[in-house]
């Protein structure tokens, strides 16, 4: 367990946190300039907070009142930075036995074959960085952090310098050091996508200050946090597998409604986190016919939010869980959607798009 | 031969100050830097004859540093050990210069990865600052020691031109051109350096371009 406390004046803003970090995933979730990498840094300590306390499973880490500051080569912190950082004059091999060195006996490692396996990494090991890929270099970051024998990992936006396709290509490596290796990580991000596939708790940054706390759909599904912008707001849903179509289509089962998306590699019966987008979802007072949109889902209007501009948001409870929806507030008032009003939300198919498909 | 055995010694005790300095320089923010800044350029700014007079006066066997050093045995003034000391001295700034710029051009976000992984400071700079600043230090070197060889001015105002002693080349070329007949010998020791200054750039260049391969990555 992670636990941060910590003040540090920023231009334009100060920063002033108060989180903890249970074992599993906790992303840091905001938009750009809002401290997050500030907060990550000062928890592996490259960084010197004006004040704060940062404690991991009891050992203080760092603490300005009491003028304790452990050097960031003794937290034992795995750091994945956002651009790589491998060394350049070494080998892959090298790189990724560097932090084994350092290594105290004690620790409980893992073994270079293994993590090796694990990253697919196998065939780099001869080669220098500069002649590697930016998904390459990543995937050897992130083996160089975990043989360090590091008590947690730090990720700072791993993916924020990767092409869409590489992002796709990196992302399930976290998911198995989540699932597999077990190891605690603090993972910065600003891509609602990697909170909905990583985070098991979410702590929503705003302006220096921590928004919201809670599970990946507690937060995502508060229409109060959207600290990626309007556009990146949705909801996260849990659905099961059902079958396979031969159309090209699978079939999900999220709480007694059928969902419809592009055939997805999973077996029937496994469970899925899928995401819906608050932009892509249309409200209607009637169920809707012959209408070429697959996806329905029956609700109640549970709350609705407006601010200064034209927009407004809705969250409705369906059998699914909570959907977030986009409309505008001209609308909303025609349709007279109020707190408790029945209606049903439209989901185009293709809305569910693959990168926000994650196992979980 | 004995030129040799000056720049040697000279440019290898240099050396760790220098990478010292220009680490310092290049890293680290402290009160004064500007002052130690002049201080380590002084021997390229004055004149050579001020530095070997300045030499003269602090370790000298009168001197302040030069009389408590005797008590041990060290006596620098008109020995070899004095050469090397104004040759090392007038090699330093070049040092420094050249092994600051190369300091500057390692990405200091490398040196946090390395201290993330465990390794200590004192690690991260054998480890990676060291060798990717390997072709700065290499060219650093052998200026330095290109100047040591030729350092001419405050050695013989330091130590004088004593043959055996604390001749080098360059003051045993000035010494036989100031006798009838000694062209023969000086042009010999022309030669001489000319040899020594070439070989040493040559094998500069080749360890600094395998050097820099390394550092780049392929």
């Amino acid at each position: 367990m992670l636990s941060v406390s910590l003040q540090h004046a920023l231009p334009g803003f100060g920063l002033d946190v108060q989180f903890e970090a249970p074992p599993g995933v906790t992303v840091l979730f905001g938009r750009s300039g809002t401290g997050k990498t500030t907060v990550i840094q000062a928890v592996a300590g490259l960084i010197r907070p004006d004040q704060g306390r940062v404690t991991l499973n009891g050992e203080v880490l760092f603490d300005t009142t009491r003028r304790h500051w452990l050097p960031p080569h003794k937290r034992r912190m795995g750091y994945v930075f956002q651009e790589g950082r491998l060394f350049p004059h070494l080998t892959v091999r090298q790189n990724l036995a560097f932090g084994q060195w350092f290594a105290p006996r004690d620790a409980k490692r893992e073994s270079l074959d293994r993590v090796v396996e694990l990253l697919g990494i196998g065939l780099l090991l001869q080669r220098r960085p500069g002649g590697l890929s930016g998904g390459e270099k990543q995937r050897v970051a992130i083996g160089r952090a975990l043989l360090a024998a590091p008590r947690m990992i730090l990720a700072d936006e791993p993916l924020s310098a990767l092409d869409e396709a590489r992002k796709a290509e990196i992302m399930p490596y976290f998911e198995r050091l989540r699932d597999e290796i077990g190891i605690p990580m603090l993972y910065v991000s600003h891509s609602a996508a990697e909170v909905a596939r990583l985070a098991t708790t979410v702590v929503a940054l705003q302006d220096g200050k921590v928004q919201r706390q809670g599970t990946a759909a507690e937060v995502l599904g508060d229409p109060a946090v959207m600290p990626a912008g309007v556009r990146a707001a949705g909801a996260l849903l849990q659905a099961r597998v059902a079958r396979h179509h031969s159309d090209g289509l699978t079939e999900l089962d999220a709480g007694g409604v059928p969902l419809f998306l592009p055939q997805i590699a999973k077996a029937p019966g496994s469970v899925v986190r899928i995401r819906i987008s608050a932009h892509e979802v249309i409200l209607s007072r009637q169920r809707p016919e012959g209408l070429s949109a697959l996806n329905i889902l029956p609700g109640t209007v549970e709350h609705l939010r407006t601010g200064g501009g034209p927009g407004a948001m809705v969250s409705l409870t369906t059998p699914a869980g909570r959907v977030l929806a986009r409309v505008t507030r001209r609308s909303a008032q025609a349709l007279g959607l109020d707190t408790g009003a029945e209606c049903f939300a439209i989901v185009k198919t293709v809305s569910i798009a693959p990168e926000d498909i994650g196992g979980g | 031969m004995l030129s040799l055995r000056v720049s040697i010694w000279a440019t290898l005790a240099a050396l760790p100050l220098a990478v010292f300095a220009a680490y310092a320089l290049a890293r680290w923010k402290f009160p004064g830097k500007q002052i130690v800044n002049s201080l380590v350029h002084l021997p390229l700014i004055l004149p050579p004859v001020v530095t070997g007079y300045l030499l003269l006066m602090v370790f000298g066997t009168k001197g302040p540093v030069g009389g408590a050093l005797q008590q041990i045995g060290i006596v620098f003034a008109f020995r070899w050990t004095g050469a090397a000391l104004a040759a090392g001295i007038m090699a330093f700034p070049l040092m420094v210069r050249a092994i600051r710029l190369s300091v500057e051009a390692v990405d200091p976000k490398l040196e946090q990865a390395a201290a993330t992984l465990g390794a200590s400071r004192l690690m991260c700079f054998a480890t990676i600052t060291l060798p990717m600043i390997l072709p700065g230090l290499i060219a650093g070197t052998v200026l330095g020691f290109a100047k040591a060889m030729g350092e001419f001015g405050a050695t013989i105002t330091f130590v004088s031109s004593i043959p055996g002693q604390t001749q080098t080349l360059p003051s045993a070329i000035y010494t036989f051109l100031q006798v009838p007949g000694g062209e023969t010998a000086a042009l010999r020791l022309t030669l001489i350096s000319i040899a020594i200054a070439l070989t040493a750039l040559l094998l500069s260049e080749l360890l600094a371009r395998r050097a820099a391969n390394r550092a780049g990555g392929r």
